[in-house]
C-alpha cells in the first residue's frame, strides 16, 4: 500500500499552518517566567455560595465561580461528602462517588414516584429510535439481557429452594 | 423551560426545570439557539464518569443569544449572538494568561486535574449545559464569542469544541511537513483532526474505525486513507508498521477515549467492570504503532482514575505524549478564519437535527451508531425549527 496523496495541492489549506517551531517537546506556553508560579493572581470576585460545593481537598479554597447544579442530597449526597474528605489522588475518593451516582439513580427513580411519575424507562433508554433504525438488534440486546437476568434468577432461587429442603422446611 | 435531565446510566430525558438565574456579576444568561451532543457527552451518558448527578443538564457545545448579563460583563451585550467554548475559564489565573483555556483554576471546585466544562458531572465543575432552552454562562468577558457576521450557526457550533479539538489534536502532534499521521477513531472529532493535520503540512493522513460508513465519510471529507480494524487487519499495530515502511507513523493520535473497542479485555475492564477509567484500546494501539522518537496525541476523554496502557513502550520508543481539553478560545481567531475562508467546513459533520424533546433518541442513535449518525444537532423548540 503506498500513500494516496503525493501532491496535496488538492487538499484546501494545505501546510497553512505548518510551523517548525511547533515542537511537542516543549508543550509549555511559558516557560521564562512572564506570569506568576504562584497562586497570587488577581482573583475574580468570589460568587456567593448559597448551595452547598464540595470541593476537593486538593485546594485550598472555593474557586470564584461554581457550578449551581444539583448540590448533594440524601444517601448519595452522604456518600460524596465522604469521597471529597480524600485527595484526587485516591480511589477512595473516586470509588464512593461512582457507587454515590449509582445510589443516586434508585434516589432519582424514588423522587418521581414520590412526585407522581412514573419513570418511562423505555422512552427514557431511546428504544424508539433504536427499533426504528436497528429492530433485530434492540430485539437481541433485550432478549440477551432477559436471558442474563432470567438465569440469575433462576440460580439464585434454586439455591434458596435446596437450602429449604435440606433444612426439612 | 425545557432541559435535558440526565436520570441514570444510558437514561435521559426532558424534563421542565427553573431558567438559570446570573450568580456572579460576570455572567451572562444566553437563549440556546443551538446545542449539540458530543462524543464525549456519551462517557457521561454511560455513567463512567464519577460524580455525575442525576438531573444534570447536559451539553457544551452550544451556541445562543444573550438575554442578560451581570453588572460586571463588558464583552457581550444583550441580543448578541454567540458561540460558547465549552470551556468555563476566568482570563485571569496563571493557566488561562498561558492561554490554557482548558485548565483555569477558577472554575471547578471539585477537581483541580481539570478546568470547568459546561454540562459535563460535578468532576468538571457542576456547570449545568446548554442541552436546555437557556443556559448561564459564567465569565462572560471570556468565553462567549459574537458569532461573525455571515457564518452559519451551524458552523458556529461546531466551533465550541469539535473544530478546535481536532485542530488542537493534530497542534499537539507536532506535525512537520511530509509527516505521517494515523488518528484512531472516525468520529466528528476523529475526522476533524484527520482534515486538521494537512494544515500542519502532514504527508499522509490515515484513519482507523470500525464503521464502515464513518470511514467512507472520512475518506471523502478529511481526504484520507480510511481503514476498518475489524475487516482490514488482524493486529492494527503490525498493519500500520507494515503500510509504515514497518517503523511506524510518525504521529498518532487517539480521538476515542474511553469508549473504544477493539481489545476485550480493555472492553470488558474498562467499560463493562468500570476497574480502569475506560477502555484504552486505542491509547494502546496508538503508543504501539507510533515511530520511535514520534508523539502521540490525545484527545479522547478518560476517567480520572488509572488505564492499562504500554508505558514501558512509551519509554523505551522516547515517546512524547501530550494531551489537554482544548483550549477553545486560544484557537478560535485562526479557525474563524479558516472557516471564513472556505478552508474548513464543519457543517457537513452534521447528519441529523433532532429536536431536543426526543432527546433520549438522540443519545441512543448517535450512542449506538444507528442510520449512519455522525453528529446530531438538537433544535431547540424556540428557535422556529
Amino acid at each position: 500500500m503506498q500513500p494516496t496523496a503525493q501532491d496535496h495541492s488538492h487538499i484546501p489549506g494545505w501546510g497553512i499552518d505548518a510551523d517548525p517551531e511547533n515542537d511537542p517537546t516543549y508543550p509549555m506556553r511559558d516557560r521564562c517566567g512572564e506570569f506568576t508560579k504562584k497562586y497570587d493572581w488577581e482573583r475574580p470576585p468570589q460568587q456567593p455560595i448559597d448551595i452547598e460545593t464540595l470541593h476537593s481537598i486538593e485546594r485550598p479554597n472555593q474557586p470564584a465561580v461554581i457550578g449551581n447544579s444539583v448540590p448533594p442530597s440524601g444517601l448519595s449526597g452522604v456518600i460524596r461528602r465522604f469521597a471529597f474528605r480524600y485527595s484526587e489522588n485516591l480511589y477512595a475518593h473516586w470509588l464512593p462517588l461512582l457507587l454515590a451516582d449509582r445510589v443516586g439513580v434508585v434516589e432519582g427513580i424514588i423522587d418521581d414516584l414520590a412526585h407522581g411519575h412514573v419513570p418511562n424507562i423505555f422512552a427514557e433508554k431511546g428504544y424508539r429510535a433504536h427499533w426504528k433504525h436497528d429492530p433485530k438488534g434492540l430485539a437481541l440486546r433485550l432478549a440477551t439481557t432477559a436471558a442474563i437476568a432470567g438465569g440469575l434468577v433462576f440460580l439464585l432461587t434454586r439455591g434458596k429452594k435446596s437450602d429449604r429442603i435440606k433444612s426439612g422446611s | 423551560m425545557l432541559a435535558m435531565n440526565y436520570r441514570g446510566p444510558k437514561r435521559v430525558r426532558v424534563s421542565e426545570k427553573p431558567e438559570p438565574a446570573l450568580k456572579h456579576p460576570e455572567d451572562a444568561i444566553v437563549r440556546v439557539t443551538r446545542s449539540c451532543i458530543c462524543g464525549s457527552d456519551l462517557h457521561l451518558y454511560n455513567g463512567n464518569v464519577p460524580d455525575t448527578r442525576v438531573g444534570m443538564t447536559f451539553g457544551h457545545e452550544f451556541t445562543g443569544v444573550v438575554v442578560e448579563v451581570g453588572s460586571d460583563v463588558t464583552k457581550v451585550k444583550v441580543g448578541d449572538h454567540v458561540l460558547v467554548p465549552f470551556n468555563v475559564a476566568c482570563g485571569r489565573c496563571v493557566f488561562c494568561k498561558q492561554g490554557m483555556f482548558g485548565n483555569c483554576h477558577e472554575s471547578n471546585p471539585e477537581a483541580t486535574a481539570v478546568g470547568a466544562i459546561f454540562g459535563y458531572s460535578h468532576t468538571a465543575g457542576g456547570h449545568d449545559g446548554g442541552q436546555a432552552e437557556y443556559a448561564r454562562v459564567p465569565y462572560a468577558n471570556v468565553g462567549p464569542t459574537v458569532i461573525p457576521e455571515g457564518m452559519d450557526p451551524d458552523d458556529a457550533v461546531l466551533l465550541t469544541d469539535v473544530v478546535p479539538t481536532g485542530y488542537q489534536a493534530a497542534e499537539m502532534g507536532g506535525i512537520q511537513p511530509g509527516d505521517t499521521v494515523v488518528v484512531f477513531g472516525a468520529g466528528p472529532v476523529g475526522i476533524m483532526a484527520a482534515r486538521c493535520s494537512w494544515l500542519f503540512g502532514a504527508g499522509r493522513v490515515i484513519i482507523i474505525d470500525k464503521e464502515d460508513y464513518r470511514l467512507e465519510f472520512a475518506k471523502n471529507y478529511a481526504h484520507c486513507e480510511a481503514y476498518n480494524f475489524e475487516k482490514d487487519m488482524d493486529d492494527p499495530v503490525l498493519f500500520i508498521k507494515k503500510i509504515t515502511d514497518w517503523l511506524g507513523a510518525d504521529v498518532c493520535i487517539d480521538a476515542v477515549g474511553a469508549e473504544a473497542a477493539g481489545n476485550a479485555l480493555q472492553t470488558i475492564t474498562g467499560r463493562k467492570l468500570l476497574l480502569q477509567a475506560g477502555s484504552a484500546t486505542a491509547l494502546h494501539w496508538a503508543i504501539n504503532a507510533v515511530k520511535k522518537g514520534g508523539v502521540v496525541s490525545i484527545v479522547g476523554v478518560y476517567g480520572p482514575t488509572d488505564n492499562l496502557v504500554p508505558m514501558g513502550n512509551a519509554m523505551n520508543k522516547g515517546l512524547t505524549i501530550r494531551g489537554n481539553q482544548t483550549s477553545v478560545k486560544r484557537l478560535l481567531p485562526r479557525l474563524i478564519e479558516h472557516v471564513q475562508n472556505g478552508v474548513l467546513n464543519p457543517k457537513a459533520l452534521i447528519t441529523h437535527r433532532i429536536p431536543l424533546e426526543d432527546i433520549a433518541d438522540g443519545y441512543r442513535l448517535f450512542s449506538a451508531k444507528l442510520d449512519n449518525c455522525i453528529k446530531p444537532l438538537l433544535i431547540m423548540p424556540n428557535s422556529g425549527r
